[in-house]
């Protein structure tokens, strides 16, 4: 498994093995906080950190713990990351900390990143475990931010509304109103519209693997043939 | 009456799942046969409850008094793990059947978010003793309701027709946004 490539892992992590899409996990703070694109995109970095650190840790020490106790130390060194985390953004970005709330500590719940731990950490070594660790966090990001745009959008009509004062000055030049005098749509940011996003999102994706798996195997098809005319030919 | 009114409304008012969105992984996982949901809420109620209380006694006797507040998610899930051990051996012990039952679904609750979550936002809230129990339980039984009834509309989605590109995970997102939607009809109840 060492000889993976890197670009396997990204194309992994932000499509074909995505956290959301592909294995369905992480869906709390995926649902929970992505009522607006800013609050995502905050909650995605910080679940990309403890990713990219927790994988780099566990791989670095996967040889001194004895496999019957790994589950424990797993979970208690992520606990200690998203400790971290969490102490890190309370002091320097605290009014993303004040929004996103509860669900800081509960990366530590995210099954993501456990699972991440179980199935890639613990058997590469440091520099592929870290990077899966970045391209998983960055495609949960991706997600995230995605479909707190469409509810921000379709609920509000702005795009990364108080990105500014939730992220920090530098994000000031992301927020923008696309609807002016939109009257909203409540129920897209209401609990009920999180699911139902997810869902059309969900579907969007799969139409594209689809898609995509039609014109390979045409293009495939249409090779066999030319090949199969140019033997006959001759 | 007050403590009626908190189960009433950490049960359906602000259901876990559905509303303030905590133990999701376990409501698409399994709950595509009903026993098995069964199985999962009965489980998770037990251990909830119980993390519930073992919260309160860490934060108000060890992490309170020691001005330890620092290590409260370490604390907890350290707890909250083993608590699930503790149970595991107990069914085991106690009721092998149960156990068959249970089984596969109790180490699997160490990652439900909605455990450390209840006994965080106990924390938070400054809840009494009884309050972080009730809190705990009802909370529990909000969670075994929308895991069953789930199951139970998952049953009958797997016969229906569904476009392509919903078909499994999709649809079922849709159908939880549905089920969320009516239970949003229950603010204003308590």
């Amino acid at each position: 498994m060492t000889s993976l490539s890197y670009t396997r892992i990204a194309k992994d992590g932000i499509w074909d093995n995505n956290i959301i899409f592909a294995q369905a996990l992480g869906l709390c703070p995926l649902l929970a906080v992505t009522s607006n694109a800013s609050n995502g995109l905050g909650m995605g970095l910080a679940s990309t950190a403890v990713l990219v650190a927790s994988g780099a840790l566990i791989s670095v020490s996967r040889d001194i713990i004895s496999p019957q106790v790994r589950i424990p130390v797993f979970i208690l060194i992520i606990a200690t990351l998203v400790t971290l985390v969490d102490l890190a953004m309370n002091a320097w970005v605290h009014d993303l900390y004040k929004v996103l709330g509860l669900f800081i500590p509960l990366i530590v719940t995210n099954c993501a990143v456990l699972g991440r731990a179980e199935s890639f950490a613990s058997r590469n070594s440091v520099l592929p475990a870290a990077f899966d660790g970045l391209m998983m966090g960055l495609g949960f990001t991706m997600v995230l931010v995605v479909l707190g745009a469409m509810r921000e959008m379709l609920g509000t009509g702005t795009l990364f509304a108080n990105a500014a004062l939730l992220l920090g000055d530098w994000a000031a030049f992301l927020e923008l109103t696309l609807i002016p005098d939109y009257k909203g749509f409540l129920l897209i940011i209401l609990p009920p519209g999180g699911f139902m996003v997810l869902g059309f999102l969900l579907a969007g994706k799969r139409m594209i693997d689809r898609n995509a798996e039609l014109k390979r195997a045409a293009a495939a098809e249409a090779e066999a043939d030319e090949a199969l005319f140019s033997a006959t030919t001759a | 009456m007050e403590y009626f009114l908190i189960i009433l409304s950490t049960a359906l008012v602000n259901n876990v799942v559905l509303v303030k969105f905590l133990g999701l992984c376990p409501l698409m996982g399994v709950s595509n046969k009903l026993d098995s949901a069964m199985g999962m809420g009965l489980a998770t109620t037990f251990v909830l409850t119980l993390a519930a209380f073992a919260g309160w006694l860490l934060e108000h006797f060890v992490l309170g008094p020691l001005n330890l507040g620092f290590l409260r998610i370490l604390t907890f899930i350290l707890v909250i793990a083993v608590v699930v051990q503790f149970t595991e051996m107990v069914v085991r012990k106690t009721s092998p059947a149960l156990y068959q039952v249970l089984g596969i679904f109790l180490p699997l609750i160490t990652t439900n978010c909605a455990v450390l979550g209840v006994a965080l936002l106990n924390v938070q809230q400054e809840n009494s003793f009884i309050e972080s129990l009730l809190y705990g339980f009802g909370s529990a039984l909000g969670f075994t309701l929308v895991l069953v009834m789930f199951a139970g509309l998952r049953e009958r989605l797997a016969l229906a027709e569904v476009p392509d590109a919903f078909k499994g995970a999709p649809i079922a997102y849709i159908v939880a946004g549905l089920l969320s939607l009516a239970f949003m009809g229950f603010a204003g109840l308590a």
